[in-house]
């Protein structure tokens, strides 16, 4: 069985979504120094302000998206930068480097995934008027938090 | 040694930010900061510029860090310049490889200042 295969295979088997949850908590505790917790769903869906991507490449196939409303997206900005963005494009880097991190931290959390998956850059879309066709056509699992009350989602979508 | 001069290569603007910070928080009296977007802005950045520490992500557009961690070694102005890098890809394959190109460092992102307190101050010659 290939590489590739075996992780397909793997996340069908395996419940990744504890794992994607702590990779986005570790982000968010470490860089913006708080601390948030997975929300429900179906509750909490984000106006789609800025969305920020990173593919996922090798062994592992997909994509990672994470998405907010603009004024989180400016407070997750001034989180990490600890003083208010100048620009747009200042707030859609910082989500990309958010994306980046929780795509990294997640995959080398995963035991043999790291080592043989390879991560895009972040690209960042900012407004809500598109729909996404992702080709990764496998599982998927979501998870939100909540940044003062904002929503945040965190996918990933995996090619079968 | 005293004050630094620091070379930041990342391609987030924010990142660059975020690294000078956590370096001033790690106690780094920097003298200038110079900062680049990928390893090819950085070549060409030291072709005019000094630098104590270089601190370097290694996936960027136009041209990797581990690909400009190889080039620095022929830049003579940079040869001996402590070069950390500071990035996403956390696999043992890639810290194996950006040590064998000449980085002294790794640091994994997201990362604590004390990470960069532990990782950078022995190469700028103060006590972590």
């Amino acid at each position: 069985m290939s590489t590739a295969t075996a992780l397909a295979k793997r996340s069908h088997e395996e419940n990744w979504l504890p794992i994607l949850e702590l990779a986005t908590q570790e982000v968010f505790e470490i860089m913006l120094g708080c601390q948030v917790k997975p929300a429900a769903q179906s509750e909490h869906k984000p106006n789609p302000g800025f969305t920020a991507m990173v593919g996922l490449a090798g062994a592992l196939c997909g994509v990672v998206t994470v998405c907010c409303d603009a004024k989180t997206a400016r407070q997750i900005a001034k989180g990490m930068l600890g003083e208010t963005p100048d620009s747009e494009e200042q707030v859609g880097d910082a989500l990309g480097e958010i994306c980046n991190m929780i795509a990294g931290n997640f995959k080398n959390k995963l035991a043999g995934t790291d080592e043989r998956c390879m991560l895009s850059v972040p690209t960042v879309i900012s407004g809500g008027e598109y729909r996404c066709h992702s080709l990764a056509d496998g599982d998927s699992m979501e998870t939100v938090v909540l940044l003062e009350a904002a929503p945040v989602a965190v996918r990933l979508q995996l090619k079968s | 040694m005293d004050k630094i001069r620091a070379l930041i290569v990342d391609d987030s603007s924010v990142m660059r930010k975020i690294v000078e910070r956590s370096l001033r928080q790690a106690g780094i009296d920097l003298d200038k900061v110079v900062e680049a977007a990928n390893g090819a802005e950085a070549l060409v950045a030291l072709q005019s510029n000094v630098v104590d520490l270089i601190l370097c992500d290694i996936n960027m557009p136009v041209m990797d860090g581990l690909e400009f961690v190889r080039q620095v070694a022929t830049v003579e102005s940079a040869k001996g310049v402590p070069i950390v890098m500071i990035t996403t890809e956390g696999s043992e394959s890639h810290v194996v490889q950006a040590l064998s190109a000449g980085a002294r460092g790794y640091i994994r992102k997201p990362f604590t200042p004390d990470q960069v307190k532990e990782h950078v101050l022995p190469l700028v010659g103060k006590k972590p």
